[in-house]
């Protein structure tokens, strides 16, 4: 039987402010535990939590980034439950008037784009950091826990989509457009191993136009976790449904390493939080020109400039998709554009060898040795033929660990290309005379033997044969 | 005259003449609370070492001829509400017993600033909640004008005090009355801020939309006084009114003739004790026959202030004193337990009073799926209604009046096993705190012996008004009874 799949996420992000959301503390966690705290952040009596402006203009930039709406009047309320490494046993989080609602993002995906509507963006307080020792591991049987505050209070901005996303491919593709928006505006470093970017996924199979029972799933760590867990969910429910079961609304926990999810236990989800307005608190009310303020520093987002580099380029999809993920590789892209070259040789070079090497190396783009003029230069120098792909690739390798120019190394090291036919003739007519199997290979029509004839003339040549132009005097001279 | 005996500006010239120092005035009153507060039990914790300890510095500033404030070196007893770093503040509780907080709240920083001296953190009803301070897990405080009785609630242990000449002023909280209810039983002035006048930062939460610290003073003068040391902008609590404000006490003024004063039906007619009734209606004849135009009003919507107080109030309770778990600082349970789960369990079981409990459950009840609708946004609701009917009296009127309390003292045990009754002791305060705006209780003649209050009314940040009416008002009276008890 066939099902649709529908999928919701739930995304909360990190915000890159230099303090807490209601304290002066500063918002990196890392450190001794606990040196990062204060009576606010540790919910001492008597302390009152003061807004950080900054948190508030993320969330917008980010609300804005996914074309929302900002709300001219928004509020805090308490979210209420016991769990120890909430300082306060409540956490200040947004209920029904949050900063941002009704925004969407387009999901370019291979042969068709994906809408996905953006219901909500707010604005939270992140928690401490338990870690409960005994066999379990978990806070229920554990001997003790360990408390960490010095995350307790570090903002949060929760983004909650639509349940539009149609497959566990689409949900991947836009977690990672998601990220790039959010790095692209700098709000926070989005990445999901270190906790900074959490993705929470729901979903749902269903025959019909009627949805089916969805299932929350938790504890992805990656963009290739995330997908595979709600494949592994997809695949589960369908059997479920199949064997005539029905699906239990529950919280479900991804096991990565076992590539399984399987069920938390309900107590810990059970909760009435018995929301209300925060007394501390004044509403938000951001001023129109404050909003637009933001609204005109945006940079070019993702989505356009994948838009503008397919419009202007002709760049395959796949390609633009990895050419923007990261705001830095685009703009060593279109930087390496001003050499003139071929901007699809150019992206093939970036997307591909380029950044092979930076992540054998874990180099950021922003730190690598090849400058985008130099990739500029090195599309230039096959263009023009005076090297062969090949010596190119080995070429860039040598740029990459040695930082010189491509055209400099090609002249210290006299790579040039010999495209010289009369030069190029004598080597092949060398190797037919050395090869004559081969040649008579080739003559039964084996294309093999032609491969060899070239290999040798490129072991003659030391690599710096053209290939085009030595295969073409093969073929004539054995024609 | 005895120090104990003086008046605030009294001491405080007297020590800027250099005619009395800073640390005789403080040993005069740790003489006297060595004396009497056994019989009363006004503080919880008395600051013996760290007062004599602030007042040497006082005295030394002022040897070295440098210029300290007008009231530097003047002893004041504090809430044990309000943290004071390195001083126990327990909020009359077992769960903060042992609770010694690591910063002062801005109040208290404030009035270190102006070099006053801390003796010591007053006993209160637990977490504020009550009307009498027998609440509170160090035995109840008694009231000076007769032991058998309480001091009123919840700032019992700072009106007591001020009372029984334990200290020349105090701070105290206001809720629904902690301030105003008390310093009418108690025969003192006691009153509570504009909501935002005065700064909540370090002032442990109650009902965080309702509590405001205020002044407990023996006249309205210190009253004005007092108010101006702690009130003003603070970075630290939202809910802090940005601006300038004037100096109180410099604009204190007792001709008020002409002003048009609203007498409130709706807490003068049904409840009220007719010894209260009458020693409050005198004062109101004294104020028409001063040249105010007293006129009643009535404001209808007072009829559900108290239930929508005993619903907003335990919300925000059940929400605020979740921190109390055990986990990070205060009292915990001990013995072995199965899980986290049980600690806090018997944490909170054996660390909150009854009272506490009764409010949290009250409150958590209100708050769930299901019932938030019926009860707390309808409370919001009553909320904005008497937010309204005041507007709508000042329309007309420049101060409302109102007896502070529909009785005098009641006897110790009288009301404690009957908490709808103790809650109707706040019916006359309570409407003032559901709109924020501020009042002010002085005593007004006595019934039976004990000290009746007379609560007067102001639109917000009008304290100016109020504490100018509060002051005619005083010099009309003439009131200068003192507890029989302790004379
Ligand atoms: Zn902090």
């Amino acid at each position: 039987m066939d099902y649709l799949t529908t999928i919701g996420l739930e995304i909360h992000v990190e915000l890159l402010t230099n303090s807490k959301m209601f304290c002066g503390c500063p918002a990196d966690f890392g450190g001794d535990p606990n040196t990062k705290t204060c009576p606010v952040c540790l919910g001492h009596p008597g302390s009152l939590p003061v807004m950080n402006r900054k948190a508030v203009e993320s969330t917008i930039r980010l609300g804005l980034s996914l074309n929302c709406d900002i709300s001219p009047r928004s509020i805090f309320h308490r979210k209420n439950y016991f769990y120890p490494d909430m300082p306060k046993n409540y956490q200040i989080s947004q209920y029904d008037i949050p900063l941002c609602v009704g925004g969407c993002l387009d999901v370019e995906m291979e042969g068709y784009a994906r809408k996905v509507g953006i219901t909500r963006v707010h604005l939270e307080e992140d928690t401490g950091k338990s870690l409960h020792v005994g066999e379990s591991g978990r806070i229920h049987g554990a001997d003790f826990s360990l408390e960490n505050f010095n995350r307790a209070g570090v903002p949060l901005a929760e983004i909650v989509t639509e349940p539009d996303i149609k497959s566990p491919e689409e949900a991947r593709a836009f977690a990672q457009l998601l990220r790039s928006t959010i790095r692209y505006i700098g709000i926070s470093d989005g990445k999901m191993e270190e906790g900074s970017l959490r993705v929470d996924a729901n979903i749902s199979i269903s025959a019909g136009e009627e949805l089916g029972t969805k299932v929350e799933i938790k504890n992805m760590n990656s963009f290739k976790a995330l997908q595979r867990a709600l494949a592994y969910e997809e695949e589960r429910q369908r059997k479920v449904l199949n064997e005539g079961g029905t699906i239990v609304q529950e919280t479900r926990h991804w096991d990565d390493a076992a590539g399984i999810t399987h069920p938390l236990r309900s107590k810990e989800e059970a909760f009435d939080y018995r929301y209300f307005p925060e007394p501390d608190l004044l509403p938000v009310e951001p001023e129109p020109a404050w909003i637009d303020e933001l609204r005109e520093s945006l940079p070019e987002l993702p989505v356009a400039r994948a838009g503008r580099l397919k419009s202007e380029y002709g760049l395959p999809v796949e390609m633009v998709s990895a050419i923007i993920a990261e705001k830095a590789l685009a703009d060593f892209y279109e930087e390496a554009l001003k050499s003139g070259g071929d901007p699809r040789e150019i992206a093939k070079w970036i997307a591909g060898d380029l950044a092979a090497l930076l992540n054998e190396q874990s180099v950021d783009i922003s730190g690598s040795p090849v400058t985008p003029a130099y990739i500029g230069e090195l599309v230039g120098l096959i263009t023009k033929k005076t090297i062969s792909g090949k010596m190119a690739k080995d070429l860039l390798k040598e740029t990459f660990s040695s930082g010189k120019s491509p055209a400099k190394i090609v002249k210290e090291k006299g790579l040039l290309q010999i495209a010289d036919e009369d030069e190029l003739m004598s080597m092949v007519e060398k190797v037919i005379a050395e090869n004559p199997e081969a040649v008579e290979d080739f003559k039964n029509g084996k294309e093999q033997s032609l491969k060899f004839m070239m290999g040798q003339v490129m072991k003659m040549s030391r690599g710096k044969a053209n290939p085009q132009i030595t295969s073409d005097l093969i073929k004539q001279k054995l024609s | 005259m005895a120090i104990t005996e003086m008046e605030v500006k009294e001491i405080a010239e007297k020590i800027n003449n250099k005619e009395l120092s800073s640390l005789e005035v403080a040993e005069a009153f740790l003489k006297r609370i060595d004396t009497v507060d056994a019989g009363i039990n006004a503080y919880i914790t008395v600051a013996h070492s760290q007062a004599r300890k602030a007042a040497g510095e006082i005295d030394d500033r002022i040897a070295s001829g440098e210029s300290v404030g007008e009231y530097a070196g003047v002893p004041v007893g504090v809430k044990d509400v309000l943290c004071t770093e390195g001083l126990r503040t327990t909020c009359g509780s077992r769960i903060l017993s042992g609770f010694s907080p690591v910063y002062d709240a801005t109040v208290v920083k404030k009035i270190r600033e102006a070099g006053l001296v801390i003796l010591g953190k007053a006993n209160m009803d637990e977490f504020a909640m009550g009307s009498s301070t027998e609440n509170s897990y160090f035995g109840p405080t008694r009231n000076p004008w007769d032991p058998e009785r309480v001091p009123g609630g919840s700032s019992g242990g700072s009106a007591a005090l001020v009372a029984a000449g334990e200290a020349p002023w105090a701070l105290g909280s206001d809720t629904g009355g902690s301030i105003r209810q008390p310093a009418a039983m108690c025969g003192i002035v006691g009153m509570k801020p504009t909501y935002g006048l005065v700064s909540r930062y370090g002032l442990v939460a109650f009902a965080s939309s309702l509590d405001q610290v205020g002044p407990m003073t023996r006249n309205v003068h210190d009253c004005a006084v007092l108010l101006d040391m702690i009130a003003g902008h603070d970075p630290l609590d939202s809910t802090s009114i940005p601006g300038a404000r004037p100096c109180y006490a410099d604009s204190l003024n007792p001709n008020v003739r002409g002003l048009k004063v609203g007498v409130v039906r709706e807490l003068t007619s049904t409840g009220i004790e007719p010894g209260v009734l009458r020693e409050f209606n005198k004062a109101v004849e004294l104020l028409a026959a001063s040249g105010l135009e007293c006129e009643e009003v009535s404001l209808s919507s007072f009829e559900y202030g108290l239930s929508a107080y005993y619903l907003i109030a335990p919300a925000e309770a059940s929400s605020n004193l979740a921190r109390f778990d055990g986990v990070r600082y205060g009292f915990r349970a001990e013995g072995e337990m199965e899980d986290i789960w049980e600690m806090y369990d018997r944490t909170r079981s054996e660390g909150f009073g009854d009272e506490v409990k009764r409010r949290i459950m009250l409150g958590t009840y209100a708050l769930s799926a299901g019932y938030y609708d019926e009860y707390y946004a309808k409370a919001l609701k009553v909320r904005t209604l008497i937010v309204e009917d005041f507007n709508r009296a000042w329309g007309k009127f420049d101060v409302l009046v109102s007896p502070t309390s529909p009785t005098t003292a009641f006897k110790i045990g009288e009301k404690v096993d009957d908490p709808l009754t103790m809650y109707l002791s706040d019916i006359c305060t309570i409407p003032v705190n559901l709109a924020g705006i501020p009042a002010i209780s002085i005593p007004c003649g006595l019934s039976g012996g004990l000290p009746v209050g007379f609560q007067i009314m102001a639109p917000p940040l009008q304290e100016e008004k109020l504490l100018s009416v509060a002051c005619g008002l005083e010099s009309l009276l003439g009131f200068d009874e003192k507890p029989p008890a302790l004379i």
